[in-house]
């Protein structure tokens, strides 16, 4: 209560750093004694907006048992690295059991409701106070909604990294014909993180199989920009060191104008049309000689 | 989560060795595919050398970086040598100062995610570059 | 540290052991050339599977190494880069031009053989 002072000597802000301090300890206490009546009603409310229908009660239950202290530690030290860890730790085990962002900021809103209630209902006697406690809890409370919130999403775009990371592998078979030549079809769009693992699965196939000479078929390959017409140039080199030849096959016009733009001097590369051609060449360069059979005569009609 | 950090003082061409070394294990440690530990102890490798060759002495400094839930490695050559006067044109693709030795540093950025350079005529130089793991 | 180089025909092998000093390196490039000389070697390959790393210099050596030994008329073919250390390579430009490359030792010998039968064979004694 600010009262006037005849000899003013320093005028300490109401809701100040030191009284925040204290009111933080008293409604961490608070909050701390009536833990077990609060995190039931937290867990209520939680079921009652039909939050996490993915766990079951008893998992609810355990998880909102942890967030609940992680929470009130938080708001006592104000220490964020720890609830980040937990909150990644979390959103790690949820994740793949569908559980959604807006059902996580859901329910750290409703914790906060729950206990900001608690707060009105403790100090209603004394507005002034709530008005005080509130002015400390708020910032914290909202400092760490925002925190988990946040690291559920990073961890979320981290595993769909992982997910493309994966798919992008399947992708691109490298297939041993025969022996000594590896054939590489190339499907669809080449982004350069693509391009990038094209040439290392590329590059240990040629090793495992002992390679000599690799077909790298890019017919279905629609368009190609600058930087990833250079990784299929780099692959080419990179395949030399390892001793293997590589035959280019299905390089269309507009492909051929693209490497020539960032100047692949054309002659250099070893490009045949079609699959069928480019197969044929390695064979040759292998020593193979592709002998005829002797056919059948026509069945007499 | 502490972040180690290691040291290398580079003053012969041994350190050259040592720093890929410890760069290659810090960088193991942290996950980095087989690829991306060859670039990281070849971008090693040429920066060091780079010290060696322009500057008396200088370090290699190793560190773990932290982006949100990516972790990664952050290296630091630093040296006292006499500076680059025109650095635009030592990033330029293929140049180097002198014949037998290589600046490469065009070929540094393109191993690494992130490339940067101070470096002050008489003040000597400071590279930085980072590779972020998945 | 020395690396150890076997005689093995008219062929010399040169198998890296474990990560190369500059002063290694150039060690290794002088006594090949040296040693092609004494023994006559038609051929030298340099087994580099044991690196795990090629920078600048390393590739700036091979090459002088192969044009020196081409030199003394012999042929040189660097095998057991891995794919990683490949991959490294052409990214930071070093492609070893001009030098042949094979995928390990028994590669690098096929290499050799096939490659020195078809320039001039060595002429074969007879005895009277």
């Amino acid at each position: 209560m600010a009262e006037a002072n005849p000899h003013p000597v320093s005028i300490q802000k109401v809701g100040g750093p030191e009284s925040t301090a204290v009111l933080l300890r008293e409604l961490v206490a608070h909050l701390r004694q009536s833990r077990t009546q609060l995190r039931e009603e937290w867990a209520r409310r939680i079921t009652e907006a039909q939050l996490l229908t993915a766990m079951s009660k008893e998992e609810i239950f355990a998880e909102a048992t942890a967030v609940y202290d992680n929470y009130v530690d938080v708001l006592e030290t104000g220490a964020v690295e720890a609830l980040q860890d937990y909150a990644r730790n979390l959103s790690e085990r949820i994740i793949p059991r569908g559980v959604e962002t807006h059902e996580v900021v859901g329910i750290v809103l409703l914790l906060r409701d729950v206990l900001a209630r608690s707060l009105f209902a403790k100090y209603r006697q004394d507005f002034d106070k709530l008005s005080r406690v509130l002015d400390a809890y708020e910032p914290a409370a909202n400092r760490i909604g925002s925190t988990v919130a946040v690291s559920f999403v990073q961890e979320r775009e981290r595993i769909i990294r992982e997910q493309q990371e994966a798919i992008r592998e399947l992708s691109t078979p490298v297939l041993p014909v025969r022996e000594r030549l590896l054939i590489l079809p190339i499907i669809g769009m080449v982004d350069p993180l693509r391009a990038r693992q094209l040439t290392e699965q590329l590059l240990r196939g040629i090793r495992t199989n002992r390679a000599r000479v690799v077909v790298m078929d890019i017919t279905g390959v629609p368009a190609m920009d600058a930087t990833v017409a250079n990784h299929l140039v780099q692959t080419v080199e990179a395949s030399r060191l390892l001793g293997a030849t590589v035959i280019v096959t299905g390089l269309s016009p507009e492909l051929a104008q693209t490497l020539v733009n960032i100047g692949v001097d054309l002659s250099k590369m070893n490009t045949v049309g079609d699959l069928q051609g480019g197969i044929e060449e390695a064979e040759r360069q292998l020593g193979y000689r592709v002998v005829p059979m002797i056919e059948e005569p026509p069945p007499q009609t | 989560m502490p972040s180690q950090k290691t040291t290398v003082p580079v003053n012969a061409d041994i350190d050259i060795v040592t720093a890929r070394q410890k760069g290659r294990e810090l960088a193991r440690d942290l996950g980095f595919t087989s690829t991306d530990l060859a670039l990281i102890a070849t971008a090693i490798s040429e920066l060091a050398r780079n010290i060696i060759l322009y500057a008396n002495t200088g370090e290699i400094v190793l560190s773990v970086v932290e982006n949100g839930t990516r972790r990664g490695l952050k290296v630091v050559a630093r040296d006292d040598g006499p500076g680059i006067p025109d650095i635009e044109r030592a990033l330029e693709e293929g140049f180097s100062t002198s014949r037998s030795l290589g600046l490469g540093l065009s070929g540094v950025r393109r191993l690494m995610d992130e490339f940067d350079i101070v470096s002050e005529v008489g003040n000597g130089t400071t590279v930085t570059v980072k590779k972020w793991r998945l | 540290m020395q690396v150890p180089i076997l005689k093995q025909r008219d062929y010399l092998i040169a198998s890296i052991q474990a990560a190369l000093t500059d002063a290694d390196l150039l060690q290794l490039r002088d006594a090949l050339v040296s040693q092609v000389g004494t023994y006559r070697s038609r051929g030298v390959i340099v087994d580099v599977t044991a690196l795990d790393v090629m920078d600048s210099f390393a590739v700036r050596t091979l090459r002088d190494l192969a044009h020196m030994i081409r030199l003394r008329g012999a042929e040189t073919v660097i095998v057991g880069i891995q794919p990683e250390v490949s991959f490294a390579m052409v990214q930071l430009g070093l492609t070893l031009e001009g030098v042949s490359t094979a995928l390990d030792l028994e590669e690098g010998l096929a290499y050799l053989d096939k490659k020195l039968r078809i320039t001039a064979p060595p002429p074969v004694k007879r005895r009277g």
